[in-house]
């Protein structure tokens, strides 16, 4: 591999994934502070109130960092992915584009309502302002799934003489059905995230013995959006996107799977080493026929292993898509268990006292951020490798005058620059966690 | 279409310009003008509520440029791939600095970032102007339209070596005095007594600075690129645009009364306006021109989108900026008037 390409793409990687740690936890938040808000609203009580104050507050830690990392993720398909960006421009900039105007003004101006303005309006209107926060970071959502799902799998446009890509149907790339099931996928993703949080804040401070009203509300909303969220993620949303991923990525799947050997009655992999130079599995733990029904909904429908597509058209790093993959799945597995559990005992009204769940809650925190990760891992590395799938190679999207010493230079900087972000943000919100939902409330 | 939206793109980096221009004026005036901790509070409570929604007209901009000219995006972006980065991180500085400061009350927290948002916001408007200096100045394009620039060779604007040169340098300066008064008009406007006097010092100061290179950039570039003086010469209506940025020259000498602060800070918006208009007037119908063979620039009409795509951004971008401009006008209408020291 050229290593100018390898460090383009490394880039990409390191700043895009540790962009999204906070999209998710803001989008997620986004919703549950309306929550907060609405049930403010309607009974009156300051409790509700100050409990979306104290989350406001954290959600404008988390939007600065989003902000600020965000910024280089558009700016970067000029910088790295130059000739990329000159022959597909016309079409997904356009998503960009319509993010910037349609969303981040909205976000904006909405979430300055929200922080500064509580004593200068009316409470109808500080309602009105979390939910025009929520759709705007929402719409945000939106437009970047969009822009991904075109390149995962393009439609509404044309290959001109020229090579250039052009816009044919901006309605078709805003309704890609892989668009649709995607931002479903990731949204409740993110709602997942917002829950385990709020809810592991919840756990630690009953645990700490702090703020137990509050505690109690966080503990509780957590956890019946996480269950909720956490069903609807799996179904249907993850189901209907593999089921994508079957009819349009072949090969990815193959690979997610790491089913080396075509097969009727394909077998679901729980655990095992892909080898892609033997083309098989090592020491497998399968359960027969579940992949066929999973993906056709018959138990024995044929899907088509590695061996039959040609090795040009394999994701270049079938081990890393293939963990990526099985992480997701298997936390996610995890995370529904955990959820259900604690949604059983807060029904049965012994959560709060229940130690035990307390500390499993709390101890979850970084698992739904982990899964999401994993989940865009499989989404990027499944689509390699192709930067438009089945119509431009990632490795003919590169800025082909940017050396590979200038192209370290800045991934050793971002690196550095964000690991100072890393630090101040734990560093800032471990204090608002200090001072406490009272305090918010003064 | 493709000339509708080269105007569309110069409005939106004008919008751009004017708007996160006082604030990264302010960011450069903060460490001059606020003493204590009080006023420092106040610089910062000038541009607290709108400086994030200022900055979107970058992103904005920055998308509108993507789709309509993809060509000029993908190469200049890629061409300028050291300072934009840089341009970046600044930006990451700037935009912790305004919102962590008020996190930590502490002698050792706060100076930190007050020197982010100085430094970062100073060093911000000279790349900006010596951005703007390259493009009048010319990249040496090759036939695939892609180019690439080191920061600084021998300094030289004829030999087309890197990014800084003697015109780029002084474009890059021009636009810090330029962003210096104009956030200093901002503050003076925003803020009470000693601090607005002070602000009204700096931008006597500035003013002065700014005539003078404005002149020195206006016959530099005329000298090292004669297509501009053709250019105004064959439409002569283009003069417009240098007399909209004189005229605000004038308009921030003449208005040195606190009754007429808000019009001083109006004045300062239509040089920069007149300044961004006047240049991109001077290049058209050039978007990069080519400083080895003139046949590889990149133009309205080899750098834009296909008609289709143009068309179809049209319908969307109208709604779209004039429910932008009103959110703008919502905000900065509950946000008026002056602030005061607690």
């Amino acid at each position: 591999m050229n290593s100018a390409l390898a460090i383009d793409r490394l880039q990409f990687a390191f700043t895009v994934t540790f962009h999204y740690i906070f999209p998710q936890l803001t989008m997620g938040l986004a919703l549950l502070i309306f929550v907060l808000k609405t049930m403010a609203l309607r009974t009156g009580s300051a409790h509700y109130n100050n409990c979306a104050r104290f989350w406001i507050k954290v959600f404008a830690i988390n939007f600065v960092i989003g902000v600020v990392t965000g910024i280089p993720m558009e700016f970067q398909f000029g910088t790295n992915w130059s000739q990329f960006a000159r022959l597909a421009g016309g079409v997904i900039g356009q998503p960009l584009a319509l993010e910037g105007v349609y969303s981040f003004f909205l976000e904006s101006t909405f979430l300055g309502l929200l922080v500064y303005g509580e004593k200068r309006m009316s409470a109808r209107l500080h309602w009105f302002s979390s939910l025009a926060l929520w759709i705007g970071s929402w719409l945000s959502g939106y437009f970047i799934i969009v822009t991904d799902a075109w390149m995962q799998h393009p439609v509404g446009y044309r290959v001109a003489a020229n090579g250039m890509i052009e816009l044919t149907s901006l309605r078709d790339v805003l309704l890609n059905h892989w668009a649709l099931w995607q931002y479903a996928h990731n949204m409740i993703g993110a709602v997942v995230t917002g829950s385990f949080v709020m809810a592991a804040l919840g756990a630690f401070y009953l645990l700490a013995g702090k703020h137990a009203e509050y505690a109690r509300t966080f503990a509780g909303v957590g956890v019946i959006a996480g269950v909720i969220a956490m069903v609807l993620l799996i179904m249907p949303a993850g189901d209907r996107q593999g089921r994508m991923v079957t009819a349009y990525q072949p090969a990815t799947l193959a690979a997610m799977e790491g089913l080396f050997q075509t097969a009727q009655g394909a077998p679901i992999v729980l655990i095992g080493q892909p080898d892609t130079d033997k083309m098989q599995l090592d020491n497998p733990i399968i359960v027969p026929n579940v992949l066929s029904f999973l993906t056709y909904r018959r138990w024995t429908a044929e899907v088509k292993g590695l061996r039959d597509f040609p090795k040009d058209d394999w994701p270049d790093n079938i081990p890393l898509l293939y963990f990526a993959y099985h992480i997701m799945v298997g936390l996610g597995t995890v995370l529904l268990a955990v959820m259900a559990v604690s949604a059983f005992l807060l029904w049965r009204g012994k959560l709060y006292a229940s130690r035990p769940m307390l500390w499993l809650l709390l101890l979850m925190t970084p698992f739904p951020y982990i899964a999401t990760t994993a989940g865009w891992l499989t989404a990027e590395l499944g689509r390699q490798p192709w930067i438009i799938y089945g119509v431009m190679r990632t490795a003919a999207g590169m800025s082909a005058r940017v050396s590979s010493g200038n192209g370290i230079f800045t991934l050793i900087g971002f690196m550095g620059l964000y690991m100072v972000l890393g630090i101040l943000f734990l560093f800032l919100v471990w204090r608002e966690i200090e001072h406490g939902p009272e305090e918010a409330g003064a | 279409m493709a000339t509708l939206w080269f105007w569309l793109v110069a409005i939106m980096i004008s919008g751009y310009v004017v708007l996160d221009g006082f604030d990264l004026g302010a960011g450069i005036v903060h460490l001059l003008i606020a003493r204590s901790d009080a006023e420092k509070r106040a610089v910062l409570a000038s541009i607290g509520p709108v400086w994030d929604g200022n900055e979107v007209w970058l992103l904005a901009g920055g998308g509108t440029l993507y789709f309509a000219f993809p060509a000029l995006y993908a190469s200049s972006f890629s061409g300028f791939y050291l300072p934009l980065m840089i341009v970046l991180w600044l930006l990451i500085v700037r935009g912790i600095s305004v919102e962590f400061r008020s996190h930590v009350v502490s002698p050792v927290w706060t100076p930190i970032w007050d020197a982010g948002f100085t430094g970062a916001s100073l060093l911000l408007a000279i790349f900006y102007g010596a951005a703007l200096g390259n493009v009048v100045r010319g990249v040496p394009l090759d036939a695939s339209g892609a180019f690439f620039l080191p920061l600084w060779s021998d300094f030289n604007p004829a030999s087309s070596g890197g990014i800084l040169d003697w015109y780029t340098t002084l474009t890059g300066l021009a636009a810090f005095a330029a962003l210096t008064m104009h956030g200093a008009l901002w503050v003076r406007l925003k803020s009470p007594a000693p601090l607005a006097a002070r602000a009204a010092a700096v931008v006597r100061a500035a003013w002065w600075l700014v005539v003078t290179l404005t002149l020195g950039i206006t016959a530099a570039s005329f000298g090292l690129q004669p297509h501009l003086y053709a250019r105004f010469s064959e439409a002569p209506w283009g003069w417009l645009f240098p007399v909209i940025a004189v005229a605000g020259l004038l308009g921030v000498f003449l208005c040195k009364e606190p009754q007429t602060e808000f019009l001083a800070f109006l004045s300062s918006c239509a040089y920069l306006i007149g300044m961004l208009t006047s240049a991109a007037f001077g290049v058209y119908p050039m978007l990069l021109p080519a400083s080895g063979d003139p046949k590889l620039s990149l133009t309205i009409a080899n750098a834009a989108a296909a008609e289709q795509g143009l068309g179809i951004g049209l319908s969307w971008w109208i709604p779209g900026m004039i429910l932008a401009g009103a959110y703008a006008v919502f905000t900065y209408r509950r946000f008026s008037g002056k602030l005061t020291l607690e």
